[in-house]
């Protein structure tokens, strides 16, 4: 399971249907939420960003968990598979909380008027940006590549710890200060016309990290082992 | 190093590096001074730049004193471990037959008197020149009491992670700044309710939780991190 | 299909610029996140593989160490 030759084929098994896979899910849900579903009673069309939006945020929510998970296996069992895993989780992450927060933003100015609002989902979302860069930053920062790895599980582990308190104690926050001039409409209870492409985009980006995580990690995998016997052979008979 | 054996309790170790770091705070008054002249300094900035009209100043006066706080905490964590690492002596200990988080608690512990503990009990006296209403002025001190206890706890692994690298106090800065968020919303939320007449015991109740779980959980990752950084 | 004509879809009763900006950068942004590991990958091959090729290319001289002559 751990052994890099056995991921190397079984990775490249996966990858070969995982990416017509994704990029199907991603047009088809896409197509789906920008043509087929009705437009939002309140918002009209500038709603549509949804389905980018959430499933963006959602994912690099998980996909801090997946590079914590990651980053712990490899701090308690020293499985170096591990550690791979958490590097190549950490920019797709990061990428993806920047996708939310961008699209986030350009919602918020038909919506609300505002370029910018402080409110408790983008709020919270800024936070996760800054510790996956954190995560990022941290490994480029050391010298020792072995000790970086360490490092960042480390740090993506006190993260994991934090992310509820910092979501909650957000929440918290907003209601605490919200504006009574303005009312920002939590999420009610939406049409299942708009509920299935919203699944189903969710559902493609997960593979989207999924398959972005496998691809970094073949290629990380690759350069790491170039001068063992069995990426020679690999290479040799291709 | 310890001419002690193996026996000496686990209270005593901790002492032992209590005192020590104790002592060089003592003899180097500077380091305690600087960050409550840093605070003092940054919170006049805030008249300057705001106005100042008392009304809005004391209305911004519990998020304004917090986060200088945080600011200070910021900038004294860097110094945390960073002299043990350079004389070798975090060598020494990491090797020394004690838990290391024991040890490092130690050292926090007398840095968090001189930085945060002080900071806390002097900060009624910034409180009243922002004008923060009398009513909120011990809250903001038992805030600041509980709420830098978390900050320190929390600029101890920032510091323990990055003490190897160099220039690491900017990094430390961002990886510490999102954990501290808590922290600074239960803290503000505390004091503005004492305010406005309310009961802030919840609210220090819930920096007192945190305080707690840190003081269980982060002397483990700082002792890995210690470590870490050893292996740079 | 909620659109009528290209027109309306484009503009998307105003909020069109918002809709096709964000979808546009997002679809930037994750080409590129997914052809990155895909041309390193690609790379690391190729440097393998003609690392492989001057090593074989090197032996008939008897060359110890590959020096190219």
């Amino acid at each position: 399971m751990g052994s890099p030759p056995w991921f190397f084929r079984f990775s490249g098994r996966l990858v070969r249907w995982l990416l017509p896979l994704t990029v199907a899910l991603l047009l088809v849900g896409a197509f789906w939420g920008l043509l087929v579903a009705p437009p939002d009673f309140r918002q009209g069309n500038s709603y549509r960003i949804i389905y980018i939006h959430v499933p963006a945020a959602v994912v690099a929510l998980a996909g801090y968990y997946v590079m914590a998970l990651a980053g712990a296996v490899s701090l308690i069992w020293r499985i170096k598979m591990a550690d791979v895993t958490m590097r190549a989780a950490a920019p797709v992450g990061a990428v993806l909380t920047a996708i939310a927060l961008v699209t986030g933003a350009v919602w918020g100015k038909p919506t609300w008027g505002t370029w910018w609002v402080w409110d408790a989902r983008i709020t919270s979302m800024l936070l996760l940006f800054f510790l996956y860069l954190g995560v990022v930053a941290l490994f480029e920062a050391y010298e020792n590549k072995t000790a970086a790895a360490r490092a960042c599980a480390v740090l993506s582990l006190i993260g994991t710890v934090n992310i509820p308190i910092i979501y909650k104690s957000v929440d918290w926050w907003y209601s605490l200060h919200q504006p009574a001039s303005i009312k920002f409409t939590g999420e009610s209870a939406i049409d299942s016309s708009m509920l299935y492409p919203l699944l189903l985009m969710i559902g493609a980006f997960y593979c989207l990290f999924a398959l972005t995580v496998l691809l970094n990690m073949r290629a990380e995998l690759l350069w790491r082992h170039r001068d063992s016997a069995w990426v020679q052979q690999l290479i040799g008979d291709a | 190093m310890s001419s002690e054996g193996p026996s000496v309790s686990m209270f005593a170790a901790f002492s032992w590096q209590f005192v020590r770091h104790a002592k060089t705070l003592i003899n180097s008054p500077a380091d305690v001074a600087n960050p409550l002249l840093f605070f003092f300094m940054v919170i006049t900035l805030f008249p300057l730049g705001l106005g100042p009209d008392p009304e809005r100043l004391a209305a911004m006066a519990p998020g304004i004193l917090w986060v200088v706080a945080l600011l200070a905490s910021l900038m004294v964590s860097s110094k945390l471990f960073a002299s043990d690492f350079e004389d070798g002596s975090l060598e020494q200990l990491a090797l020394a037959p004690y838990p290391l988080p024991i040890l490092a608690l130690g050292e926090i512990a007398a840095h968090w008197l001189a930085t945060g503990g002080l900071l806390s009990l002097v900060s009624p006296i910034f409180g009243i020149m922002l004008g923060l209403p009398t009513q909120g002025l011990a809250t903001l001190m038992f805030s600041l009491l509980l709420g830098s206890i978390c900050l320190t706890l929390i600029g101890a692994v920032g510091s323990a992670l990055t003490v190897s690298i160099r220039r690491g106090g900017l990094l430390l800065s961002l990886l510490i700044i999102p954990l501290n968020v808590p922290v600074l919303i239960f803290g503000t939320a505390a004091v503005n309710e004492a305010v406005i007449g309310g009961n802030a015991v919840s609210w220090l109740a819930l920096l007192g939780g945190l305080a707690l779980g840190a003081l269980a959980l982060m002397p483990i990752a700082i002792g890995a991190a210690l470590r870490v950084s050893l292996d740079n | 299909m909620y659109f009528d004509s290209l027109s309306s879809l484009w503009h998307m009763d105003g909020h069109g610029i918002y809709v096709w900006v964000s979808y546009g950068v997002t679809a930037l942004l994750l080409a590129a996140m997914v052809r990155l590991p895909i041309s390193r990958f690609h790379r690391h091959w190729e440097w393998v593989k003609s690392e492989q090729l001057r090593r074989v290319s090197a032996e008939p001289t008897g060359a110890v160490d590959g020096q190219k002559d």
